[in-house]
């Protein structure tokens, strides 16, 4: 090495993104046949999906074996962290339109379907919120924020406290406050979506609360199902991160990865917190 | 020093698993820039379908059902195939050049983002062949009617989420490139136009990309999972949509016309022979662009019914835009006064850009005046607006970019006499067939419908007319560009004796691999 500043790791070819374009392709035509009813789909889809399992898994193993190998320095290190950052960023990004459909549902269109200019059409109807809109017929309960809302939030809090708690064991070598903090994260994730699934199937039984139940289900399922799918991803990555720990990777001048998936972690937190604000409570 | 030591493989495969593997940012710009060219003529044949149709009043070659597939398909083809990709690859080509980098920051993902683009083009070409044919929506997927297509609009709606990921990755690369892996010396304020252009279009797609993918999601649970996002009855609102695709759509016109910006700021300095004049201003002005194009979104919604005062807002707000606009106009006239001028190809197109993106400004200026485009919304004037800041905007630059950089990627100079003509027949059908839509659009001739009343015959027969003579000249594109390839006047380092920038101290043809050790900037 000629030159320290120079340096900088470029990956050798590699068949990997071709098998994740091949996946796409697969989910994506899968999905289409599936939700038209075509018996082929749910095949497609379970094919596709296996072969993105596979190719994260081919792909993430060549990552960690050439950071473990020590392939990656300062400077591949600080692009990782931009191109984390701005990933989180488009997923904020993708939240704030599923928001800014809360919002104006809100604001704009329940109001004005219940204003003068929509009497004629719609009349006796009011724009009080939760509502299901003008052509609801039928009787739904909302979601009460204290309850298992609040308990998530308590729950989500603390891992996120868990979380840097074991951050702090991996920046000062205590392997074991690690590994315990980690598992206590995950632990609290695995609570968090089981009471999620929880008040799904007690809202979908008992409250007559479903994706249908005009706009307030479909924002309420659509708002917190995807916060619990970016859960879920996040439990799984932080699965991921543990098993890397047991086996003794990363040190505590040199671990991204568990890094990023805390940021994510946090992301998902920061969500929540909106979603307890805008969704259950006001 | 061997070449893995330095973290590069040489060990490439050769012939075609060269390109399904790579992770060599020319290859990479490569394919991405053949890509745009397929995309280019596909979406192009479409366009003639299309004028093919309009050449006589009456229904002659295309069912209506067909002629709102095709407009739809032409649309998202042109705009994510062509345009977008074309922009891509010449970011991937250039950008490690111009910052003294030696690849970009992530080789696999880079190769991820252009074969996501061959899933998405796919489904979006199938959608044509499956019962119900493609999304005749128009490009803005507006529901209700997105709501009841047929399959169709489903291929569509996963062609865009793929699409999405693929130009979020591609653009996270760009970021992280530019910001993390300049030459030591290249200051942020040393960084050549296209590179700052790119910079900032990147950061408005991955601002702007996730909400078309929630928007897109939306129509499609809409569709599918009884939700009541654009339903009246469920509480909702089709206007809802509008304003979430459009806080996409607005910025999305800037991604399709900053990274020509950028081109043009580098192609007039160069035959110009005097540096770009206010290059701070021209950076301070794009940043702008891209953050005023946050908050325009209504203009395209101004007669969705919306209250007067954010009709003002809009129409304001949009016409700001001119300020900042205007300042890259006045500095690119800056830049040439008192220049020794040449006129090659590439400084033909830059001049046909600004010469016709001005008029295309104009027009936007225009329609950004709400008690106006309560007139115009919808007719052709619509039409030939966009296509002045698409065709002569985007693909004009586009073109500047290809003559201006083809010597440094293939080491030959292509025919110059050839490409003039290209230039000029371009020019002149690009007019002869947008212009005259703009009367069109005054007389009141709407968009999107296959037949017409009598009196728009003319004026359609002669912009048919233009449209075939402008489909075929980029035969000859083609043609340039394949005897450039093949050989040629052998291209000096710096073909261009008023160029500037690190991209022309690398041989021609660029090596494989390009600046492993960092050049020093002063
Ligand atoms: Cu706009």
């Amino acid at each position: 090495m000629t030159n320290r500043e120079s340096y900088y790791y470029v990956p050798s070819p590699s068949y990997w993104p071709l098998i994740g374009a091949l996946a796409l392709l697969l989910l994506a035509s899968g999905a289409v046949l599936w939700i038209n009813a075509y018996t082929l789909g749910p095949a497609l889809v379970a094919a596709g999906f296996a072969v993105l399992i596979f190719m994260l898994a081919g792909w993430f193993r060549v990552v960690i074996k050439e950071s473990e190998g020590g392939l990656y320095n300062k400077r591949v290190d600080s692009s990782f962290r931009w191109a984390m950052s701005w990933f989180i960023f488009s997923e904020v990004m993708f939240f704030a339109a599923f928001f800014g459909a809360l919002f104006y549902a809100r604001v704009f269109s329940v109001p004005d379907l219940a204003s003068v200019d929509s009497q004629l059409l719609w009349p006796n109807f009011s724009a009080i919120w939760p509502n299901a809109g003008p052509g609801y017929k039928g009787n739904f309960s909302a979601m009460a924020a204290m309850g298992i809302p609040a308990i998530n939030t308590l729950l989500l809090l603390s891992s996120g406290a868990t979380l840097t708690w074991a951050h702090w064991g991996l920046l000062q070598n205590k392997r074991s406050q690690l590994i315990l903090g980690l598992i206590l994260t995950i632990g609290l994730g695995l609570i968090f979506i089981s009471l999620q699934a929880h008040e799904y199937s007690h809202a979908y039984a008992e409250m007559n609360l479903k994706l249908t139940t005009g706009i307030y289900g479909t924002t309420f399922y659509m708002l917190t199902g995807f916060h619990g799918l970016h859960v879920t991803i996040g439990v799984t990555m932080l699965s991921v991160i543990l098993l890397r720990v047991l086996r003794g990777h990363f040190k505590p001048d040199h671990h991204f990865a568990f890094e990023a998936v805390a940021w994510y972690w946090h992301f998902v937190d920061v969500v929540w917190l909106l979603l307890f604000i805008v969704v259950y409570w006001i | 020093m061997n070449a893995t030591a330095n973290g590069h493989s040489d060990h490439r495969p050769s012939g075609w698993r060269r390109w399904l593997t790579t992770t060599n940012h020319k290859d990479i710009g490569t394919l991405y820039l053949w890509f745009s060219f397929v995309m280019f003529m596909l979406g192009g044949i479409m366009a003639l379908l299309i004028r093919a149709e309009l050449f006589q009043p009456g229904l002659q070659f295309l069912e209506p059902e067909r002629f709102n597939q095709i407009v739809t398909l032409h649309g998202l083809i042109m705009v994510f195939g062509a345009i977008m990709p074309a922009f891509v690859g010449f970011a991937n080509w250039m950008i490690p050049l111009q910052i003294g980098a030696s690849d970009m920051a992530f080789g696999r993902l880079n190769n991820w983002s252009f074969w996501l683009l061959i899933p998405a083009s796919l489904l979006l070409i199938t959608s044509l062949f499956v019962p119900g044919g493609a999304a005749g929506v128009g490009w803005t997927l507006y529901p209700p009617l997105s709501v009841q297509m047929g399959i169709g609009m489903d291929l569509t709606i996963f062609a865009v989420h793929i699409l999405g990921i693929s130009s979020i990755l591609g653009s996270i690369n760009i970021i992280t490139t530019v910001l993390n892996l300049r030459a030591p010396g290249m200051t942020m304020m040393k960084i050549p136009m296209f590179t700052w252009t790119w910079l900032i279009t990147a950061f408005l797609v991955i601002a702007v990309m996730p909400v078309f993918a929630g928007a897109v999601t939306m129509i499609l649970t809409d569709r599918h999972f009884g939700t009541s996002f654009f339903s009246a009855a469920g509480g909702g609102d089709p206007i809802l949509y509008q304003h979430v695709f459009w806080f996409f759509g607005h910025p999305e016109v800037y991604i399709v016309i900053l990274p020509g910006f950028g081109i043009i700021s580098q192609v007039v300095p160069a035959f110009s022979r005097k540096p770009l004049f206010g290059y701070t201003s021209m950076v301070y002005a794009t940043g702008s662009i891209a953050i005023l194009g946050f908050f325009v979104w209504g203009h395209h919604m101004f007669t969705s019914g919306m209250p007067v005062t954010a009709q003002l807002f809009y129409m304001y707000a949009t016409m700001l835009i001119a300020v900042p606009t205007g300042v890259k106009v006045f500095n690119w006239i800056a830049t040439m006064w008192r220049g020794q001028l040449t006129f090659e190809t590439p400084m033909l197109f830059a001049l046909g850009f600004i010469f016709l993106f001005v008029m295309g400004g104009f027009s936007g200026l225009v329609l950004a005046m709400t008690a106006v485009d309560v007139q115009m919304h919808s007719t052709y004037y619509v039409v030939a607006h966009f296509h002045y800041t698409m065709v002569a905007g985007a693909l004009f630059s586009a073109f500047a970019a290809v003559y201006f950089w083809l010597p440094k990627w293939t080491g030959h100079m292509y025919d110059e006499k050839l490409a003039k003509l290209h230039f000029w027949l371009t020019m002149i059908f690009f007019n002869v067939t947008f212009f005259v839509q703009h009367f069109l659009g005054l007389a009141g001739m709407p968009r999107r419908i296959p037949d017409y009343a009598l009196q728009f015959a003319d004026f359609n027969m002669i912009s048919s007319i233009g449209a075939f003579g402008l489909g075929l000249s980029q035969l000859l594109f083609l043609y340039i560009v394949i005897v450039c390839i093949k050989g040629g006047a052998p291209a000096a380092a710096k073909p261009w004796d008023g160029a500037e920038g690190l991209e022309w101290e690398v041989p021609s043809p660029a090596p494989h691999h390009t600046w492993e050790v960092q050049p020093v900037v002063k």
